[in-house]
């Protein structure tokens, strides 16, 4: 071409130089960006490491005393000091169940309500609305939930629920009780709420992410709003969606301040639901400053860490269960 | 109720970056939340009369304790003593501040403060769960004339470690020879029956909450609560009002004369007029402190507050220390801390 002969030979080895060194300097800067990220990765790992040991090491003179006992036992006498951790994981995972049980249908709900069934207008106030939720503390919801909340339940729910589902064979015991209005129930249901928000605002932004074009086609053939959700979204967001309801499973395990003011703080296991229970990180919360012995407080940290391996379980369970999803889903 | 666990631990923190930092004439303290009121106002009066500040963090008991064997502050404060083995071993000195006393608060519709009645053994029966109607004979027959509905008693105690516990708990031990055995007595115990408040306003919270509930709380929680609290049966088995007056009737007739560094817990007190379930807060130092003039400046505030701030403790309806107890405490601090 007329321009490269114009160029002296030169200038041309200057370019190519000038080529070299910008790609030097490429790729420091890429392998400096590699190292950034990568260290961004391993801090999380770390982190998560050295929590988890310094807890299993804070925890060792309890596990080292109880054994596996610490897992099966219900006694916690700060005086005899024996202490087991079965009420309080067992308060844990059941506020947790509740609170999803109430939690994912509801969000699921807010997102198809707010992609495909409410008018345009309405969709951005509501949608900030619930991303707001997300941002009230918690101590705030547990205020709520003990001088508004829980004279609702007490007065009206929990005799209704004992009245007619009291009676029950099989799952009657879950709702026998006195009206206390504090319990697993109202622990849970508040939980709920405040795990609201997170699933649904995930659900929702992955919602929008389907193809138009998908759901016009299934509405072309004559689908329903219902089958257009349930077969094309649904499906084609499912692991976004179950990733959610982890985020929104992680708060409801590890909550503790609204948890603490409504779930009683008893160290009994009771079959009722409406009976007060307790839960890991509540316990810990009440009891770690007065903790006046080294189990005691060997103890509540070893709590700390069975809350860690409890979240990892429930984590790796929703994860399994996800994967044989995926596996039937490519047989069929 | 809005102290959360996180910061009580920063609270920790900033004591021992605080006895760093502060002035030299600075006091700091650290330990029971039941005597911040108090506390808070005899530091603000003593500073605006003599220009040296005190500076104490409410953060428990067990707190208090831990903070003053490691050093950290110049006097620790805990609801309960610790005993002359304990006190030896750490280096340390103990005497008392100020008193209080736990109430038993109901919520029992159509019932006014004050009008009903228990004995230490009914307590006992209640809080073990043998005794779970507000209409039981056993009840019923302390109360002549006093109408109590036929409904479940819920018990609601403390769910975190606490100095109202200790006390409570401690009265329960000395009355009812089952409760001795089977709960014993602690900052927290495994209580049988019941449901858990976090501090003096989660228990009231919850009292106030569940209808048929009975709790306990210091008597200012009671009062500015409005709540219905109980008479009790002393030990000289006549039935008493929770007051200043009952306080310190229980305070008077201890017997500190023969208490070892001052350990004597004061529930179930001798005494016609003695409330009681009263509770003493006890002060920590050092016998021989690392830094003496700081120590000297803790111990000359203590003496103002002991001497010049009765009435400050009374409108915070805190009962004052008797004079004898007074001049006892500062023989005491003669002969015992070396500052």
């Amino acid at each position: 071409m007329s321009t490269d002969q114009a160029l002296p030979a030169g200038a041309l080895s200057a370019s190519a130089d000038a080529v070299a060194r910008r790609a030097d300097a490429d790729r420091r800067a890429d392998r400096f960006f590699r190292y950034l990220v990568t260290g961004a990765g391993l801090f999380v790992l770390a982190a998560l490491t050295g929590a988890a040991l310094s807890m299993l090491w804070g925890g060792r003179l309890a596990f080292s005393t109880f054994g596996f006992e610490f897992l099966t036992t219900t006694d916690w006498d700060a005086v005899g000091k024996k202490f087991g951790a079965l009420v309080p994981i067992y308060g844990t995972l059941v506020t947790a169940l509740i609170a999803m049980l109430i939690a994912v249908p509801v969000s699921f709900g807010i997102a198809l309500f707010l992609t495909e069934v409410a008018p345009p207008w309405l969709r951005t106030p509501v949608a900030s609305a619930i991303e707001l939720l997300a941002g009230i503390p918690s101590i705030i919801y547990g205020m709520w939930g003990l001088f508004v909340f829980v004279p609702v339940m007490s007065t009206t729910v929990i005799p209704f629920l004992t009245r007619y589902l009291g009676p029950l064979p099989i799952f009657g015991p879950l709702f026998q009780g006195p009206p206390l209005g504090i319990g697993m129930l109202t622990a849970g249901i508040v939980l709920a709420i405040m795990v609201i928000p997170f699933i649904s605002s995930v659900m929702r932004e992955v919602f929008l992410t389907v193809p138009t074009r998908l759901k016009e086609s299934a509405y072309a053939l004559g689908s329903t709003t219902w089958e257009v959700a349930w077969n094309v979204v649904l499906p084609y967001t499912r692991s976004a969606v179950i990733g959610g309801i982890f985020l929104g499973l992680g708060r409801a395990l590890g909550e503790t301040m609204a948890v603490t003011f409504v779930l009683g703080n008893a160290h009994q296991l009771t079959a009722s639901l409406l009976m007060p229970g307790n839960s890991i990180a509540a316990t810990i919360a009440n009891e770690f400053s007065e903790a006046d012995s080294d189990i005691y407080l060997s103890s509540l940290i070893a709590l700390g860490f069975l809350l860690f391996i409890v979240t990892f379980v429930v984590l790796a369970i929703a994860k399994l269960m996800l994967m044989r999803l995926n596996r039937n889903e490519g047989n069929r | 109720m809005l102290k959360t666990f996180s910061t009580r631990l920063a609270l920790a923190g900033f004591i021992a970056a605080g006895a760093v930092s502060a002035q030299a004439a600075d006091i700091t303290g650290a330990g029971a939340t039941f005597v911040y009121p108090v506390m808070s106002k005899w530091s603000a009066d003593y500073s605006q009369a003599t220009g040296n500040k005190i500076n104490y963090q409410s953060i428990g008991s067990g707190g208090g304790i831990a903070q003053i064997k490691a050093g950290t502050v110049d006097f620790g404060s805990s609801d309960k003593p610790l005993d002359s083995k304990e006190l030896a071993e750490a280096g340390l000195g103990q005497f008392p501040s100020v008193i209080g006393g736990v109430v038993p608060v109901v919520n029992i519709k159509g019932i006014e403060p004050g009008k009903i009645q228990f004995t230490g053994p009914l307590l006992a029966d209640i809080f073990l769960g043998k005794i779970t109607k507000w209409n039981d004979p056993q009840i019923v027959a302390v109360n002549a004339g006093v109408a109590l509905p036929d409904a479940m008693i819920t018990v609601v105690h403390r769910s975190d470690g606490s100095g109202t516990t200790f006390n409570w708990v401690n009265y329960l031990s000395k009355v009812s020879p089952e409760w001795k055995s089977k709960i014993g007595e602690g900052t927290s115990v495994q209580w049988p029956v019941g449901v858990g408040g976090k501090g003096n306003e989660g228990v009231a919270a919850y009292v106030k909450q569940i209808p048929g509930s009975i709790g306990y709380v210091e008597l200012a929680y009671s009062l500015q609560n409005k709540m219905t609290y109980g008479a009790m049966q002393n030990a000289a088995g006549k039935f008493v009002q929770p007051s200043r007056e009952s306080f310190q009737a229980a305070a008077a007739s201890a017997d500190w004369k023969n208490a070892k560094d001052f350990f004597l817990i004061i529930t179930n007190a001798p005494g016609e007029g003695s409330w009681p379930i009263a509770a003493t807060n006890f002060i920590l130092m050092y016998k021989q402190p690392k830094d003496a003039a700081r120590s000297k400046n803790a111990l000359a505030f203590f003496k103002w507050a002991l001497e010049n701030g009765k009435a400050q403790a009374e409108a915070l309806d805190f009962v004052p220390l008797p004079d004898e107890l007074v001049k006892q405490i500062e023989a005491y601090w003669a002969a015992e801390i070396k500052a």
